[in-house]
């Protein structure tokens, strides 16, 4: 007879088992995350005289912003309207240029190495903030709406590409295999067994990407990439600090209708 | 006329899924392939347009080697290959129409397919095809709002619009209820003694197999084990197709014999 299957005197005992298992690990890893934690703020220069200082100068900007000046109405409407070309010239683009880059990076319909390819596109697309790239096309194409274009279309290719390429990695494979039967050549396969499946979602991230576009040329713009952004920019530099609020409550007027409007769409697609 | 002979298909490095595998198919006959899951039907199927590449072996269609195609000449071979899938395996999003068209995909130019410009004599065809097979009111829906036994339907003309030499239908029926799948393989006996069609047809349901078709073929692991007309295929025949083998008899045997060391 083993001991084991006999009841224990006393009640069992359970506990949830710790998030990391070793101890040592456990909590060394507490105890070097507050040193670490206690040296940051420490060393850190927080000079309270000048934060304060900061406090009254942001006080005396919002004093001089109101009430908002819409005298340069004309202005503000050139910055907008090129902010909505920007948008839309940098999300057709950057969709034309997605969509083959999606297949590309789509593991179950690209060789590795295309594959491969197709990833690091995405990858690099992703890696910098569009306010970076937009300072390294300022810099390259100059100031103006062109930098913005090109900025913008980058951060499409990041963003549509690899959610498309996701979707394509998620088809019924069975309708590819039902083209592949009966003979017909692999583009018309894509054509025909593929873009069907992923047009909802292609249509989707077509109209977020406009929406998230025009936001983020308003920011690309405050790095001199053309746009309500570099507006907004000048109205900053020449203190029209009421000029620069009238601007920016256009620029929150126009996402909130620009998103009510995308959101709507979207909701009736899916 | 079909022939198979010594066709072996391994995933990896496991056991064979298809063990030196010999079958004869001569035209217009209709032939089901029964067998448990796992036997190797499904894969047979695949080997034969080459979903699946065959390890080794020959697979010889109207006097042409099948495995040793490549790229155009498999395209152009699986022309005349029709298949028809368990899971309908059409097209969602398109039109009963446009489906049916995707038979005829691997004739038609490249520019053609792109701007959808079919070809009006195929067109007509699809027509008498789906009036033949009773869903030309269909030809506008989008296949997803199609009932199983419809969307079975449009599977079935998409393969004929191959012009097929055979057809090879994969649990064509699996996915329907009782009824409808018995329409689906009375309409598969008719079409294929109507166009003169080999028609291999995978098949669980074995007393359908018996009823629809001349020729049923039993397989067990990879190998064929019955060969034979509907009548020939007794209980003894059945056992040995779905549960007795040399291999399943071991196991129990030797779970007997460790009862005994533990009693």
């Amino acid at each position: 007879m083993s001991s084991d299957s006999t009841p224990a005197a006393t009640p069992r005992q359970w506990r949830k088992a710790p998030f990391i298992a070793n101890p040592w690990l456990r909590w060394g890893l507490l105890i070097g995350f507050v040193i670490y934690a206690a040296w940051a703020i420490t060393t850190l220069p927080f000079d309270w005289a000048r934060i304060s200082q900061g406090m009254e100068r942001a006080a005396r900007i919002f004093g001089g912003a109101f009430p908002p000046n819409f005298d340069r109405g004309g202005l503000l409407l050139k910055g907008f309207l090129e902010s909505l070309q920007i948008a839309i010239l940098a999300t057709l683009l950057g969709l034309a240029l997605s969509v083959p880059i999606a297949f590309m990076a789509a593991r179950n319909i690209a060789a590795l190495p295309v594959y491969l390819l197709g990833r690091i596109l995405i990858i690099v697309a992703r890696s910098f903030h569009p306010v970076i790239v937009a300072i390294l096309f300022v810099k390259a194409v100059g100031f103006g709406p062109v930098a913005g274009i090109l900025t913008l279309t980058i951060y499409s290719i990041g963003f549509v590409a690899k959610m498309l390429a996701e979707r394509i990695e998620e088809i019924d494979w069975g309708q590819v295999e039902a083209l592949r039967s009966t003979g017909t050549g692999s583009f018309t396969v894509l054509q025909f067994g593929v873009l069907p499946q992923i047009m909802p979602r292609q249509i989707g991230l077509s109209i977020y990407q406009l929406d998230s576009n025009l936001r983020a040329s308003a920011v690309v713009g405050i790095v001199g990439a053309g746009g309500i952004g570099s507006t907004l920019m000048n109205a900053f530099g020449r203190y029209d600090y009421d000029f620069a609020l009238a601007i920016t409550l256009v620029i929150i007027a126009v996402i909130l209708v620009s998103e009510a409007i995308s959101g709507r769409i979207r909701k009736n697609l899916w | 006329m079909l022939r198979i002979s010594r066709l072996v298909k391994r995933y990896g490095n496991g056991e064979p899924v298809l063990k030196d595998l010999d079958l004869e198919v001569p035209g217009e006959s209709v032939v089901s392939i029964i067998g448990a899951s796992g036997a190797g039907k499904s894969t047979l199927l695949r080997c034969i347009n080459r979903l699946v590449e065959p390890t080794s072996g020959s697979i010889v269609l109207n006097d042409m080697e099948l495995t040793t195609l490549k790229r155009d000449g498999l395209r152009k071979a699986r022309r005349r290959i029709g298949m028809i899938f368990q899971g309908f395996n059409l097209v969602d999003r398109l039109t009963v129409m446009e489906n049916v068209q995707c038979g005829r995909l691997g004739y038609i130019p490249y520019w053609r397919a792109a701007l959808r410009r079919y070809p009006a004599e195929d067109i007509e065809r699809a027509f008498q095809l789906m009036e033949r097979v009773g869903i030309a009111h269909y030809a506008n829906k989008r296949a997803d709002e199609l009932s199983g036994g419809e969307r079975q339907r449009v599977g079935v003309v998409r393969a004929l619009m191959q012009d097929p030499d055979i057809l090879l239908a994969d649990e064509p029926t699996a996915s329907l209820d009782p009824v409808t799948s018995r329409q689906i393989m009375e309409l598969l006996q008719r079409l294929a003694s109507e166009l003169h069609l080999p028609v291999l047809i995978n098949i669980h349901n074995v007393s359908e197999a018996k009823e629809f078709t001349q020729r049923i073929v039993g397989m067990r692991f990879g190998r064929i084990i019955f060969d034979g007309k509907p009548g020939d295929l007794d209980q003894d025949a059945m056992d040995s197709v779905y549960s007795g083998t040399s291999e399943d008899q071991e196991a129990p045997a030797a779970a007997s014999s460790t009862d005994k060391v533990a009693t």
